[in-house]
């Protein structure tokens, strides 16, 4: 055979692998092929093909074999197994830029799926290798490398501390200051994944400057950038109160309430998650974000959205409520009442109605004018119906039970009171009667309306055993009217009194 | 005293005069009491007094005690209510709070609005360019005179609004880069890298238009040409009909002296009827 016809013989296979690959490549987009992919054996016949002596059929098999592991837990666990991670991970600092692409893009997908894969990411030296390729030229290269760190970082707090350790932050928040947005999405989203777990990890990023940057692109038109953005500050702010302090001095406060009305839900979820992080630290804190008017705005936020969206919303207007009266007093002007009446009626799932049950029982709590306030919105017997209501959540009834218990304490409205006498069980009981002995000796007109509303009958009827505390308040309300209308209205009166005239002989 | 006393029977002296024993002993006795009664008396007054002095001083304690309790009482009370407790500064900050939220709700809505509107311009013109595009592909189905098209068929009250878009498109041939041009114009808000989808196939187009992120100047749309040329067409015309350029007049040099030679034998003879043929034939033009 001729020179030709030898060089041709090779250039056949050469086709015919590429040919496989990208065949195989484009199989692997689809989910319903994967199994059939798996069941035929890929993994063993692409493994080879990743040494292959041409570049593109070594990148193509790489991106068919990252697509692959995206795809489900076993795969990528077969891809560890077959020690294709060492070999990706030395390549990677020596070929082109597909191929770096691709090869980021496979640990990517196989760290993704558990801490354990993460792991085996890191310990073949993944982590260098990927941060090798953040200091790169190419954009797309640094993204996909600041994904794949993103992915292992997500997990626990350790798998973070050695991507820290490597050296990465200074590298991403360079990354935050390209021109591309995708990168700076992917940035922001890693920063936010590695300041999530613990403080040290956090107060790591905000040494590298990492607050400046990421407050100068809160108004970025970039609705994606801007979940991550407050994503990642969020995070940083939620473990200790300096934190949350730095992430306050770099002003973003008056800019981020306008994020508020973006059109995208999650930027608006997360500016609220960031504010409640930042509020639950301390008043002052909280004084600052009421001040710029946060609180208004995240009022009407939660009547525009619905289910889980609203979580953060509440459990910030409650975390404000908690500190002092005066704030507390300030959610109540700011119609924040009604709007956590409206979410406790219209939320179906219980760890929200467990939220706002607790809010409300913050706000409700400080003084009379507060549990008045919480009174008049017809709340009360809300929190008692989820108390006594038997499917609701061990978690609900436990906190609009201690909800009603501490507005009760402090609840001086009598009209809002009444109708707790009928349906309450006894140790929700003791506490109506209690307010009621406490405001009904001084208030005439009070006595009065009790009397015609029918409460002193119902009263009454309440049995208690002798001793007891609730007993002791029965008898401080009978004793605020007199005796006659106190044996008038006891139960069995009437029979009482026909047995008088039975025994009664006209003289 | 008591010394002398106890032991009086022994050391009492024989008197001067002449009284007894007893006698002097008695009076030393009541010499002796009234020394005593004397000196308690004295220490007595001067205990007294003592006792009054600190009664005095202790009364005069409490009293001052009271009074700066008094004092401080009511110290306590203003600066609490003024400087800690401050019921106005309390209710005038609840109040501009409510005024801020009115302020804050207020421009809230009107960035809301702001923003609705511009996203509604955006997409309204990139409607309008994706209408006018189609109309300059669809630029052969204009209707004629003749021919109406499809866009304006005769059962309609009025032609289509596509159909007045290709009346007012100018026809040029369109770029090929056109689009991606409109796009980056447009600020590519959903650029090439989209984030939650697989990095697969976008990366690979990536490679080859990465540079969108680098500002693109637009195509130049326009192919015409400057300055004061005539269309091609006219001049390739002229080029396929040109005449025939021979030397050759329209008319012979010798016409003028034939014309005379005409009219004189026209008039000489007088009679029409027999050189029509020839006087016709000879303005005709040479073949």
């Amino acid at each position: 055979m001729s020179q030709r016809q030898i060089i041709q013989v090779f250039e056949q296979y050469q086709k015919a692998r590429m040919q496989f690959v990208q065949t195989i490549a484009d199989l692997a987009t689809r989910p319903q092929n994967i199994e059939i992919l798996q069941n035929a054996g890929v993994m063993s016949m692409l493994r080879p093909l990743m040494l292959d002596v041409v570049p593109s059929i070594q990148q193509t098999a790489a991106l068919a074999l990252g697509r692959l592991a995206e795809h489900s837990d076993d795969l990528a666990e077969a891809v560890v197994k077959e020690d294709i991670l060492p070999q990706l991970v030395n390549s990677l600092a020596s070929q082109n830029r597909f191929y770096k692409k691709a090869a980021a893009f496979v640990l990517r997908a196989v760290a993704k799926h558990s801490p354990e894969l993460s792991q085996a990411v890191v310990a073949c030296g993944g982590v260098d290798a990927l941060v090798l390729c953040l200091e790169e030229f190419d954009p797309g290269v640094k993204e996909a490398a600041a994904w794949a760190l993103g992915y292992i970082a997500r997990h626990n707090a350790p798998l973070s501390q050695s991507i820290v350790d490597a050296g990465a932050v200074p590298l991403l928040v360079l990354c935050l200051r390209e021109p591309e947005m995708a990168l700076k999405r992917i940035a922001a989203s890693t920063l936010s994944d590695i300041s999530k777990h613990t403080p040290e990890l956090a107060q790591t990023v905000v040494d590298t400057g990492a607050i400046a940057h990421l407050a100068q692109m809160i108004l970025n038109p970039d609705a994606k950038l801007k979940r991550q953005v407050f994503s990642a500050l969020s995070q940083i702010s939620k473990h200790s109160v300096s934190l949350a302090e730095m992430v306050i001095e770099a002003e973003i406060f008056p800019a981020a309430v306008a994020c508020l009305r973006d059109p995208d839900e999650y930027v608006r979820k997360n500016v609220t998650t960031l504010m409640r992080e930042v509020v639950k630290h301390t008043p002052e804190l909280s004084k600052v974000i009421v001040n710029c008017g946060g609180m208004a705005a995240v009022i009407d936020y939660l009547g525009d959205c619905h289910g889980n969206l609203r979580l953060p919303g509440i459990m910030m207007l409650g975390y404000v409520a908690a500190h002092s009266e005066n704030l507390a007093m300030a959610v109540i002007l700011s119609k924040g009442v009604p709007q956590l009446a409206l979410c406790l009626s219209e939320e179906p799932e219980h760890h929200i109605k467990a939220a706002t049950a607790w809010s409300i029982g913050q706000i409700g709590h400080h003084t009379p004018e507060h549990a008045k306030a919480v009174a008049t919105a017809n709340l009360l017997p809300k929190l008692l119906q989820l108390y006594m209501d038997a499917s609701s959540s061990e978690d609900l009834q436990l906190k609009s039970k201690k909800a009603l218990k501490s507005i009760l304490q402090k609840c001086t409205y009598l009209p809002a009171l009444e109708p707790l006498l009928y349906d309450a069980p006894s140790n929700i009981l003791k506490h109506v009667a209690c307010q009621f002995s406490k405001v009904l000796p001084h208030d005439s007109k009070a006595r009065r309306l009790f009397v015609t509303s029918g409460g002193l009958k119902k009263v009454q009827e309440i049995e208690a055993e002798p001793g007891s505390p609730l007993q002791e308040y029965i008898n401080a309300i009978n004793s605020c009217f007199p005796e006659e209308i106190v044996r008038y209205y006891s139960p069995g009166y009437s029979e009482v009194l026909l047995e008088r005239l039975e025994t009664y002989q006209p003289a | 005293m008591s010394l002398l006393c106890a032991c009086s029977c022994a050391v009492t002296p024989a008197p001067f005069c002449r009284v007894s024993r007893q006698t002097s002993r008695h009076h030393l006795h009541k010499k002796a009491i009234i020394i005593q009664k004397i000196w308690r008396g004295f220490t007595a007054r001067a205990r007294f007094r003592q006792m009054v002095k600190a009664a005095y001083f202790i009364m005069k304690m409490n009293f001052y005690e009271e009074m700066a309790v008094r004092i401080q009482r009511r110290w306590r009370g203003f600066f609490l209510r003024k400087y800690i407790h401050n019921f106005y500064a309390r209710k005038s900050y609840l109040e501009e709070l409510s005024r801020k939220n009115e302020l804050v709700r207020r421009e809230l809505d009107e960035l809301e609005e702001l923003q609705r509107r511009e996203r509604n311009c955006l997409e309204m013109i990139k409607e309008q360019t994706a209408k006018v595009y189609q109309a300059h592909r669809l630029h052969h189905l204009l209707s004629t005179k003749q021919c109406p098209g499809v866009f304006n068929s005769p059962f309609r009250p009025a032609p289509h609004e596509t159909e007045l878009l290709l009346r007012q498109v100018k026809y040029h041939a369109p770029t090929r880069l056109a689009p991606r041009g409109k796009a980056c114009l447009l600020g590519m808000p959903d650029s090439a890298a989209s984030f939650p989808s697989s990095l697969g196939s976008p990366w690979i187009k990536t490679t080859g238009t990465f540079c969108f992120s680098k500002p693109i100047l637009p195509p130049i749309v326009s192919k015409k040409q400057q300055g004061l040329f005539r269309e091609p067409g006219e001049v390739w015309e002229q080029r396929v009909h040109c005449p025939d350029l021979t030397l050759h007049l329209q008319t012979s040099y010798t016409h003028l002296e034939e014309a005379q030679n005409q009219l004189r034998q026209h008039k000489g003879t007088g009679s029409m009827f027999h050189h029509p043929s020839h006087s016709s034939n000879s303005f005709t033009q040479p073949a």
